[in-house]
């Protein structure tokens, strides 16, 4: 039990903000969410495939529309887990970095922080628009 | 580094000599997720599309399904090693601390049954 009396050392709000905080704390975050958002969209979605047919087109029915197109859950789920999974995949990588000791250097600790911040930015926005290739290229007037 | 008091060791708040192995688990299941998820989720881009009818032949191969129960077992492992470091870190309470824990350990387990066995039983051609 904590002492009210006596004064509580400052810690995290006397620090300033850098890359190796925030993508230490988005480690967390993210894998927190693809753990249990993730983690049960992907054991409900094979429950729903092993099921039957029936089963699984209400399950496709929550994350897409009419025509079999993605709606608006499965755009925010979609996209959200696609960024999670690279910052958290990025980040692991630089994990391992760590663990051999390298990579502490101020300037390449920070480096390292934002290319994984930056990489999975830039890694989802082209996997979400290689998926939507055919709806972008229709922006543009061509038909893929 | 001492092996605490006489007292917390009675209580057995000490510790419980399992850090470097849980440490090591999580990374030994990391770097499977490395080559597993990626694989997971290229295979699903690559699909035509995701009907019931396609993603069922997708899982009937042998190697499909031997490696998406390898991912399932292994993702619900790592994800029940990170979230018990979560649990520790921000959960105080020990009784708090137990009955979420358990929880963790029902949902990790749970969804590594449900994942793996119906991957089993569409392999196997119950759903096809």
């Amino acid at each position: 039990m904590r002492n009210t009396d006596r004064p509580m050392a400052p810690h995290l709000q006397i620090w300033r903000w850098g890359p190796h905080m925030l993508v230490s704390i988005l480690h967390r975050m993210t894998g927190v969410g693809l753990a249990v958002v993730g983690g049960i969209i992907f054991a409900w979605w094979l429950l729903a495939a092993a099921s039957g047919e029936e089963s699984y087109s209400w399950f496709a029915g929550l994350l897409t529309v009419e025509s079999g197109r993605i709606n608006i859950v499965g755009v925010v789920l979609g996209v959200g887990l696609t960024w999670a999974f690279f910052t958290h995949l990025f980040n692991g990588i630089r994990h391992f970095v760590l663990d051999t000791g390298a990579g502490y250097e101020l300037k390449t600790n920070k480096r390292g922080a934002i290319l994984v911040v930056a990489g999975a930015i830039v890694a989802t926005a082209a996997l979400w628009g290689w998926l939507q290739c055919d709806w972008i290229m229709g922006i543009f007037g061509g038909g893929a | 580094m001492g092996n605490g008091t006489n007292l917390g060791r009675v209580r057995g708040l000490g510790s419980a000599k399992a850090g470097a192995h849980h440490w090591w688990l999580q990374r030994v299941t990391a770097a499977a997720n490395l080559f597993l998820v990626p694989w997971f989720v290229f295979s699903l881009i690559r699909l035509p599309n995701l009907s019931h009818g396609i993603v069922v032949d997708w899982l009937s191969s042998p190697l499909v399904a031997v490696a998406m129960i390898l991912l399932s077992a292994n993702v619900f492992w790592h994800l029940r090693l990170g979230l018990q470091v979560v649990i520790e870190d921000y959960v105080h309470n020990e009784s708090s601390k137990l009955g979420v824990l358990i929880l963790l350990n029902f949902f990790a387990i749970g969804g590594a049954a449900i994942a793996i066995f119906s991957i089993a039983k569409i392999a196997f051609g119950g759903a096809a």
